[in-house]
């Protein structure tokens, strides 16, 4: 029997959810007042709805089809396994995406799908949804669309000209994980995807000699996710692959997913709980490479192990290992120094330096820019307080670390 | 000390109270002598209080004495602050208005017990406008406006923000919900909108009952794109705080998803490996029948492009994009070899296509040279860099990466066979001619290696990347014209018969 509207949608969206990215941004400012249709882009992207996982509801995130020719260890949708199958039809999807739309439910779509008959043809599936809302319909929300390794050029020209952003899972953060779990994936090819696209986004954003913009191609960029604690990948590994990723094919994001358990799964892989705190870990190292000007190898060079410190967050860790640089005089130190301080933030550090050009920044003033004093308070220096020895007490890690907590007896 | 009671709507309305406020600081009446009050039901009822105060009347007879001006920036910052709720606002936009006439810094210095009060309201106010364009659902009225092509959807929305926002977050619903009529309920007031203009009512509205039985298909959305292995409540309530539930009626199901988390995540572990479906056999069964071997010998270009790419000899590949072969007709009677891929080379895989490639080009041109008639290779096919932030720099190739790729070089050789072989920078002067050349010394010079059938014509010239360098400055326009030179001699190559 043929599956209703709403049972595919249960098994389209169950089956796109392990794709992390969410975000509807970086694709600027956009919207229907002078062209009419429906939708806009803000430029800092909503989240509509979060769901109890802590997660945003922002795009209508779900799969063409879960039929897939693949067979990925880690993936829901490997051909090996047994989840039910079903596939929405290009209308079906522009449909809902509409309607979701104009109820404020979603910001747009991101739409990915498993590897049916050949990469073009799946490739030609997605193209035609975006193409359909924004001609047909002129649709103006975000559109992200997967791109499909080894797809023709001509599709990837056309995706990019209706899509904000596109985006390829590198999924392993080395290629000998992507070997073992996706034997007919090829690291090669999605890097060579990764490189087109940037030269392709790099030309969209040029002008002329006339002053005439280039084609349309992504605004918001390309991101990529990674798969964290399938493989025996440490942090250092991960972060480096991520140096790599962001420094080549200039991805405006790297996601991180924590290898979560998914129904049937594969033998390959032990069901366990997703190491969610070293998922957040890695985010907070990859915030600190976007935007407070760390290297990713500083933030692992103390760790013997090459694992972040799951009990201090990458910033903390790192200050406690490179003391002799602080205490850092707030009313002298430069930008990049006060962002090194643990606690002080990118807006903190903007308020810092616009308030101490008319006045001297005292310690409790930090209070009022919403600022842990507790935490700044080993680090810094102000007229009126200086930290003293407490910058190189031994037991400073564990004023910051946990309350240990007692043991369970069963 | 005398005070002055002044009375306002509740409301963010700015004109009112800059009014008031001008007349005040006209008069150089401090902040502690004003006492700025909301008007509600009771002062209705009594007309106005001035039990402890006289009335704006009063202030307004006093003489003015000062004039006063307030820069733009401090106009929008109270502007935003006066859409907040809290009674205090008109007081504390007095005071900053009052304080900015004696320091005009004032609002730098964002430290200050004011300045900071007011930007957090500001920011509240902003977050307020943040999630009701995150939260606000519509809800379908089945009966549209218009009719055939010209009809219009109508769609209707109760929100309850938390300060005087509609004004200001109005356009960006009506940018966005273009093409429909949409008319927003609040208790602070409605927004309506029929495509021409947005109508604003400050007239308090009560809820409505709205279901176009369009929610349960984005329930099933809802709870399908939940992970169970990952409950994490807390960071759900700090982004949408247990205020908004009531409105947003997916949050029903959040009870019965956390509840069934854990079952859920346990079934997945404990379910049994079943066999594969039977079109995964079929599928596997294909791959392996399609699976084609990379011929160990390369005899025409195109197989050793394909085994170059494989390339693992040494690390270089670990996190280059791509092996970049080399391009060009197989019959080609000169081949130039330069060092290795750049950055942009890496990227498309193709080689001289980077900055480095088009001064080559425009200088081939100049030459009277045709790029198709070259085969054009590199001496290390992988890019060598190092990370610098977000971008990639350039390193030279070491020795041992220029030995383990001269195979390639070598295969590229002998398939091509070319007469004359141009060699661009040292590293490809070190890979055809081994170490002992200085490129100071043959910069410019051609040679013979060879004798007889084998015989091939070298030329040294010097890597356009190095040109690019050098700049516009007299070096650069001189060892420019010198590359120039060189150049013309593959023109004359060519065009000797028989060569």
């Amino acid at each position: 029997m043929k599956k209703s509207l709403s049972q595919r949608l249960a098994i389209l969206s169950d089956a796109a959810k392990y794709d992390a990215s969410c975000a509807s941004s970086g694709s600027g400012r956009r919207d229907s007042a002078k062209s009419g249709g429906l939708g806009s882009t803000t430029g800092n992207g909503i989240c509509h709805a979060f769901t109890p996982d802590g997660r945003c509801v922002s795009l209508l995130k779900i799969l063409l089809t879960n039929f897939c020719v693949y067979d990925c260890a880690y993936c829901i949708n490997r051909s090996s396994s047994n989840v039910e199958r079903a596939r929405f039809t290009p209308e079906e999807v522009v449909w809902l995406t509409l309607e979701f739309y104009r109820r404020n439910c979603i910001e747009g779509l991101f739409l990915s799908s498993g590897i049916i008959r050949s990469s073009d043809h799946t490739m030609e599936q997605l193209v035609q949804v975006a193409r359909d809302l924004r001609l047909k319909h002129g649709f103006r929300g975000y559109i992200h669309l997967k791109t499909i390794p080894d797809a023709s050029p001509r599709l990837l020209e056309e995706a990019g000209r209706y899509a904000d952003r596109l985006s390829i899972n590198v999924e392993m953060p080395t290629v000998a994980g992507l070997e073992q779990y996706a034997p007919q994936k090829k690291a090669g090819g999605i890097r060579q995807a990764m490189g087109e696209m940037r030269l392709k986004i790099d030309a969209g954003k040029e002008r002329s000699h006339t002053g005439r913009r280039a084609e349309r191609f992504s605004p918001g960029g390309q991101s990529t996710q990674m798969i964290v604690g399938a493989d025996a990948a440490s942090d250092q590994d991960i972060l480096a692959s991520s140096a790599n990723l962001y420094g080549s094919y200039g991805l405006r994001r790297v996601y991180y997913s924590a290898f979560s358990p998914i129904p049937d799964a594969s033998a390959l892989l032990p069901a366990k709980s997703p190491p969610l705190q070293r998922e957040h870990r890695l985010y907070q190292a990859d915030w600190l490479f976007r935007f407070y000007g760390f290297a990713f190898g500083e933030l692992t060079a103390g760790r013997a192990d090459g694992m972040l410190d799951l009990e201090l967050d990458p910033k903390l860790a790192w200050a406690l290992d490179n003391r002799a640089l602080f205490p850092v005089d707030l009313n002298r130190a430069s930008k990049e120094m006060l962002l090194r301080v643990p606690g002080l933030g990118v807006k903190a550090v903007a308020s810092i330096l616009r308030a101490r050009r008319h006045q001297a920044v005292r310690l409790e003033d930090l209070a009022r820019l919403n600022v842990s004093i507790r935490k700044v308070r080993p680090f810094v220096q102000t007229p009126g307080w200086s930290p003293g020895r407490l910058t190189d007490r031994q037991d400073l890690r564990s004023r910051f670390s946990p309350a240990p907590r007692q043991m369970s007896l069963l | 000390m005398i005070r002055y009671v002044l009375t306002l709507e509740d409301s963010a309305d700015f004109e009112p109270w800059r009014d008031m406020a001008r007349a005040a600081l006209q008069r150089a009446i401090p902040p502690e002598a004003l006492d700025w009050r909301i008007r509600d039901g009771e002062t209705d009822l009594f007309g106005q209080i001035t039990d402890n105060g006289d009335g704006l009347e009063a202030l307004t007879a006093l003489p003015v004495v000062k004039t006063v001006t307030l820069r733009a920036s401090c106009i929008a910052l109270l502007r935003d602050l006066l859409c907040h709720s809290d009674p205090g606002r008109f007081a504390l936009a007095y005071r900053i208005a009052w304080r900015v006439q004696g320091n005009p810094h004032l609002l730098d210095v964002v430290t200050d017990v004011d300045i900071a009060k007011a930007r957090i309201m500001v920011r509240q106010n902003r977050e307020d406008c943040h999630k009701m364009a995150s939260f606000l659902r519509f809800r379908e009225d089945p009966v549209q406006r218009g009719e055939g092509q010209d009809a219009r959807r109508r769609f209707l929305a109760w929100f309850e923000p938390q300060h005087h926002i509609l004004e200001r977050i109005a356009p960006f619903f009506s940018k966005r919900f273009t093409d429909m009529d949409w008319m927003i309920l609040t208790p602070r007031g409605s927004i309506r909108w029929d495509g021409k203009e947005v109508v604003y009512s400050p007239e308090p509205c009560e809820r409505p009952e709205l279901d176009d039985g369009f929610g349960e298909l984005w329930d099933t959305y809802y709870a399908s794109t939940f992970n169970p292995a990952r409950v994490r409540t807390k960071a759900m309530r700090r982004e949408m705080p247990g205020r908004y539930w009531k409105n947003l009626p997916e949050t029903r199901l959040i009870p019965q998803l956390v509840a069934g988390a854990e079952a859920r995540v346990r079934t997945m572990a404990e379910q049994e490996l079943q066999p594969a479906p039977a079109f995964h056999e079929r599928l596997r069964a294909r791959e392996t029948r399609l699976v084609t071997q990379v011929p160990d010998m390369a005899e025409t270009l195109e197989g050793l492009a394909a085994q170059v790419r494989t390339c693992t000899a040494c690390p270089l590949h670990c996190p280059a994009t791509q092996a970049v072969v080399g391009e060009g007709p197989a019959e080609a009677r000169i081949m130039v070899v330069g060092e290795q891929p750049g950055d942009q080379e890496d990227l498309a895989g193709r080689p001289f296509v980077g900055p480095a490639g088009q001064l080559l080009h425009e200088a081939l041109g100049e030459a009277g040279v045709e790029r198709g008639a070259l085969y054009l290779t590199n001496a290390v096919k992988h890019f060598r860099f190092r990370l610098q932030g977000r971008r990639r720099i350039h390193q030279n190739p070491d020795a041992a990466h220029v030995v383990a790729c001269r195979p390639w070089l070598e295969q590229e050789i002998a398939l091509i066979r070319p007469k004359l072989i141009v060699s661009l920078g040292a590293t490809a002067l070190r890979a055809l001619d081994g170490p002992g050349m200085a490129m100071s010394d043959v910069r410019g010079t051609s040679w013979t290696v060879g004798t007889g059938e084998k015989a091939v014509r070298r030329l040294a010239l010097a890597h356009p990347s190095w040109l690019l360098r050098l700049g516009n400055g007299a070096q650069g326009g001189s060892e420019r014209r010198h590359f120039g030179e060189g150049l013309s001699r593959l023109r004359e190559f060519l065009d000797q018969p028989g060569a």
